[in-house]
């Protein structure tokens, strides 16, 4: 229990933070397709007996570096969208090869707080510091890069190398977050709080801390409420991700009437 | 090519129609919504169907109602929250895509707590078209008939909103009511999809093959049917396939069809990209 909200605080910070770029530079669907296609990697893994932490972190890099060369091909989001289809279609066939009870598949799936050990922490929490030094780091560009590109590529930002740099961040959180939320939550964690602190903010570096704030918020809920009700704690995450976004809007009408 | 039994069995029967049906509606969605830049969204909504899915599942209700209701209700919600111009479209379909995956988590995981059911998560999330009871043909194509009657009265419309929003807005049309109506069809289209290949990768029926059509078609007309076409050829030998690799290995442990359907679209996509010699280019 104690290495879940151990756990559960490093995922929401680092998610918060990367969601607040996400969000700004529309991404949210090459950041739903990696996590989502990286479950592959996770199935594949425990078919070969490797550690899913590895597959995840494999097929979560691959993807991202799938979607940034076939995006120079073609338009992002039917780059996007192929990579994806892709990954689950291997998920699919990995999984029907695996002996791999449910339980384990939906745990990928949905997550498994309750069933995080501490092995999984060290290795959650270098990920997790490393990719928020990266993203701090390129803060600036980043951010430039998102809001306006013109201007970014004017002041010689390299813009390709950093839309390549930042999927390869989502990629890593990925990795990290999927044990704990599941594959198809971890988007959640990275949608919700950072759309409701936008909705409470306009300045970009209090949106930043108040994204991670509300996902920390969310995450310890989450938590709670899974340990009392003992039901999934995707579902949580999900359900009070859309409900900050909701009072968040809620208190941006009444502030500005 | 045809391993023994292929065409005397019954589920092939069923699964060859229920996959012609999903694949001419799904190529036809497919390209319109290519057009209109909503490959996200039409993404969403099949992951929203799964929560339906994942309803259906666990109140013991046919799948088909389970996956079209919970992509309709998605479309709507997704719809009426990016009404609001403040917020990006982006954003709206993304809040609706994370509560709804967390709805279908809780559903799935009380389906598997109270009944006895396994492989439940599986079949909803990645289908077997080999298992569709046949009732589900006949309901399968209705519901398409209507999307593609539907689509036939609108395509105008919808294609002068696709390309051009203001010139549609200036002849008077509603594009906001169009939006929601064509959201709301592809909403029934993502249901069929996941009913044969899965909801997971209903996606793939929908984008790949208007994907491929749209890089070698230079009309609208011609990119349908050609997406169409794209389509039906993947179901096919996705389901030729799947049948025939029970016998590939002596444990007879078959590969999905989903994973040789999509696997038959990405390599019509990666040929697409094949450049034609001189002489064919016209």
């Amino acid at each position: 229990m104690i290495h879940a909200w151990e756990v559960g605080t490093i995922v929401a910070i680092v998610a918060g933070l990367v969601g607040f770029f996400v969000v700004l530079r529309s991404s949210a669907f090459p950041a739903h397709a990696i996590p989502n296609g990286a479950f592959a990697g996770a199935a594949g893994a425990s078919l070969v007996g490797a550690s899913p932490l590895v597959g995840l972190g494999l097929f979560a890099a691959l993807g991202a570096l799938s979607i940034a060369w076939l995006g120079r091909r073609t338009r992002s989001d039917i780059a996007t969208a192929l990579v994806l289809i892709g990954m689950l279609a291997l998920g699919a066939a990995f999984l029907s090869q695996s002996t791999a009870y449910e339980p384990q598949v939906f745990a990928l799936l949905f997550g498994e707080i309750l069933g995080v050990s501490s092995t999984q922490l060290i290795p959650i929490a270098l990920l997790g510091t490393a990719a928020s030094i990266t993203l701090l780091a390129l803060y600036r560009p980043l951010l430039l890069g998102s809001v306006a590109p013109e201007l970014a590529r004017a002041k010689g930002v390299a813009i390709r190398r950093l839309d390549l740099v930042f999927l390869l961040i989502v990629a890593a959180v990925t990795t990290m977050t999927v044990p704990v939320v599941g594959t198809l939550l971890m988007f959640a964690l990275m949608i919700a709080p950072p759309a409701a602190a936008r909705s409470l903010t306009n300045r970009p570096a209090i949106a930043l801390t108040l994204s991670s704030l509300i996902a920390l918020v969310v995450m310890w809920g989450a938590i709670a409420s899974a340990y009392q009700m003992n039901w999934p704690v995707g579902f949580f995450v999900g359900a009070y991700g859309a409900l900050s976004y909701g009072l968040a809007r809620l208190w941006r009408r009444a502030t500005r009437n | 090519m045809f391993a023994p039994g292929f065409f005397s069995s019954g589920s092939v029967h069923t699964a060859l129609l229920l996959g012609t049906i999903v694949a001419i509606v799904s190529g036809l969605m497919g390209v319109f919504v290519l057009l209109r830049n909503q490959s996200f969204g039409g993404h969403a909504l099949t992951d929203v169907a799964t929560t339906g899915g994942a309803g259906a599942a666990y109140l013991s209700v046919a799948p088909l109602v389970g996956f079209v209701t919970g992509a309709v209700i998605g479309a709507g919600a997704i719809e009426s929250l990016s009404r609001d111009h403040s917020q990006r479209r982006d954003v709206a379909t993304g809040i609706v895509l994370g509560a709804a995956t967390g709805l279908s988590g809780l559903f799935l995981y009380l389906t598997a707590t109270t009944s006895s059911a396994t492989g439940v998560t599986q079949q909803v999330l990645f289908g077997s078209l080999f298992s569709v009871s046949s009732s589900t043909v006949p309901v399968a194509a209705v519901t398409a008939l209507i999307v593609t009657v539907t689509m036939a009265l609108v395509a105008r419309p919808l294609l002068l909103s696709s390309l051009s929003p203001d010139l549609a807005r200036a002849r008077g049309l509603r594009t906001s009511w169009l939006g929601l109506l064509f959201l709301l069809l592809v909403a029934v289209a993502v249901g069929l999809c996941a009913i044969s290949i899965g909801s997971l990768l209903a996606t793939a029926l929908l984008i790949g093959p208007a994907a491929t059509a749209m890089r070698r078609s230079r009309t609208i007309t011609g990119a349908i049917v050609m997406a169409m076409s794209v389509g039906l050829a993947a179901t096919w030998v996705g389901i030729v396939l799947a049948y025939d690799s029970f016998t590939w290995r002596a444990t007879g442990q078959g590969l999905p069809v989903s994973f040789f359907v999509v696997a038959t679209i990405l390599a019509f996509y990666a040929l697409s990209h094949v450049p034609l010699s001189r002489s064919r280019r016209v």
